[in-house]
């Protein structure tokens, strides 16, 4: 190993700065996280919410904001019907309130520059290639990069105003009207039309988005060592 | 403690103390979140091979597997993202089986496993044997599906998941700690889910 092997921070109470919505049912946490360690782009955070009895429950959640965002960290969370702790983040907190949190974690799925640079993601997968959109943007502009972004419907989109030429979206139910692409999955054709000839690629989402587009990826000609997942771990049983 | 305001929590699982702390009962999912592309076994070309600190290096294949002492695990296995899976079950053989054949030798005190795809994750031997760890195809009476590491994997249910690599080939002994996959990325070289031992550090 050239680096230390990097370990998150220990547990600490965030405060929220701004709840943004994204669509429906997905939001933007916006969090100041005292002594912060810098992340980098792709890493996660673990948030814990603890009930008056002591119970307690965590997840993962990917930043989606910059490391050049001093101070603090973006969560954008999908709220899942019936789920334990998204429907909280999304619907139960405001601004002001604390929420406890450790990170960064997860030194697999990150991006420290390399070149071109290939995002491929589902949903609410596309947080954290988001930040390595963004510090892209603000510290290697010279990078070529190429989103493939999937969603059901217009609607669906997540972070739509800062989205780019260097964007293409994929919707799987119903398209804008001036679509020429009919509605469906990503295909082989999606992925060829993105694929650089070296570079990483990033592809995150659900499990079976992740899988697909991944599988697509290496007959695309990307060798497994040039692909990084990050699954949601949607749970098939 | 201090709690989240408004909060209740819905996973709340079962018997107390069934659950090691900061972990909820997935029922009867079972995520997926392996970090590579799934790859695909051909059991024909596949073996697994004990080496390293270890008096004879073998190498078992696919048949010569099904030939040994079948084993069977039955319990709980617990996932570092925290689900926890209750009351599963598995089929396969003992490590102890390949190990009693391989003989680990005086200094070997930490093992290695390795997948196909060169995922790699640390181990200490006496995490993997005494009846704590097995390589098996077989969950809940199916053949083990591949996107959580069939046909064929490894499981240590006693540390967190993570441990328990997909699409084992080979078990290294070595003689000192060689962090893995995710080891060297900040989790922690033992992972017991029982101490939290979820990060470096923990
Ligand atoms: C590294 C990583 C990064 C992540 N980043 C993000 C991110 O940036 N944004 C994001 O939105 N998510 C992210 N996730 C997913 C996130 O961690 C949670 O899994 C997700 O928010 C769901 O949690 P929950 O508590 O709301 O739902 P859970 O309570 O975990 O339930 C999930 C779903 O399964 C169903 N379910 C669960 N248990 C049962 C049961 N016993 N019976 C019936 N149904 C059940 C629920 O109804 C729900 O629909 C990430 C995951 C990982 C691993």
């Amino acid at each position: 190993m050239t680096e230390p092997a990097p370990t998150p921070g220990p547990w600490t109470f965030a405060t929220v700065e701004s709840v943004r919505p994204e669509n429906a049912h997905v939001a933007t946490l916006r969090l100041r996280v005292p002594d912060r360690r810098a992340h980098l782009p792709g890493q996660h955070y673990i948030v814990r919410l603890t009930a008056e009895d002591g119970y307690s429950a965590s997840r993962s959640y990917s930043v989606a904001s910059p490391p050049e965002d001093a101070g603090v960290v973006e969560l954008t969370v999908d709220r899942l019907p019936a789920g334990e702790v998204s429907p909280y983040l999304t619907e139960d907190v405001v601004a002001g309130d604390e929420v406890e949190v450790r990170g960064p974690v997860g030194g697999y799925f990150v991006w420290r520059g390399e070149s071109p640079l290939l995002l491929v993601a589902g949903g609410s997968g596309v947080a954290p290639v988001m930040a390595m959109l963004r510090s892209r943007r603000l510290s290697h502009p010279d990078v070529p990069v190429r989103l493939l972004f999937s969603v059901r419907a217009p609607e669906e989109l997540i972070f739509a105003t800062e989205l780019g030429p260097e964007t293409t979206v994929v919707y799987t139910r119903r398209t804008p009207p001036a679509a020429t692409r009919p509605a469906g999955r990503i295909t082989a054709d999606d992925v060829a039309a993105v694929a650089f000839d070296d570079g990483p690629a990033y592809v995150c989402g659900s499990t079976g988005f992740v899988e697909a587009a991944a599988t697509l990826l290496a007959q695309q000609g990307y060798d497994r060592s040039r692909i990084k997942l990050e699954r949601y771990g949607s749970s098939g049983s | 403690m201090r709690a989240s305001r408004g909060f209740t929590g819905r996973r709340r699982g079962g018997e107390p103390g069934r659950l090691p702390p900061g972990q909820y009962d997935v029922g009867s999912g079972w995520p997926v979140l392996t970090a590579e592309l799934t790859p695909r076994l051909d059991l024909d070309s596949w073996s697994i091979t004990v080496n390293g600190r270890v008096e004879k290096p073998m190498t078992w294949t696919w048949k010569e597997v099904q030939q040994l002492a079948p084993d069977r695990f039955s319990g709980d296995i617990h996932c570092v993202t925290t689900w926890s899976k209750l009351d599963t079950s598995f089929a396969g053989i003992s490590v102890d089986t390949l190990l009693a054949e391989a003989r680990p030798t005086p200094e070997a005190t930490f093992a290695v496993a390795t997948s196909s795809t060169g995922y790699t994750t640390n181990l200490p031997l006496a995490d993997i044997t005494g009846g704590k760890a097995w390589i098996v195809w077989e969950h809940e009476g199916r053949p083990l599906p591949v996107e959580h590491g069939g046909p064929v994997r490894m499981i240590v249910p006693h540390l967190y998941f993570w441990k328990s690599a997909k699409w084992i080939e080979t078990i290294t002994l070595l003689d000192h700690d060689e962090p893995g996959f995710w080891e060297v990325r900040g989790y922690h070289d033992r992972g017991d889910p029982w101490r939290e031992q979820r990060y470096q550090g923990d």
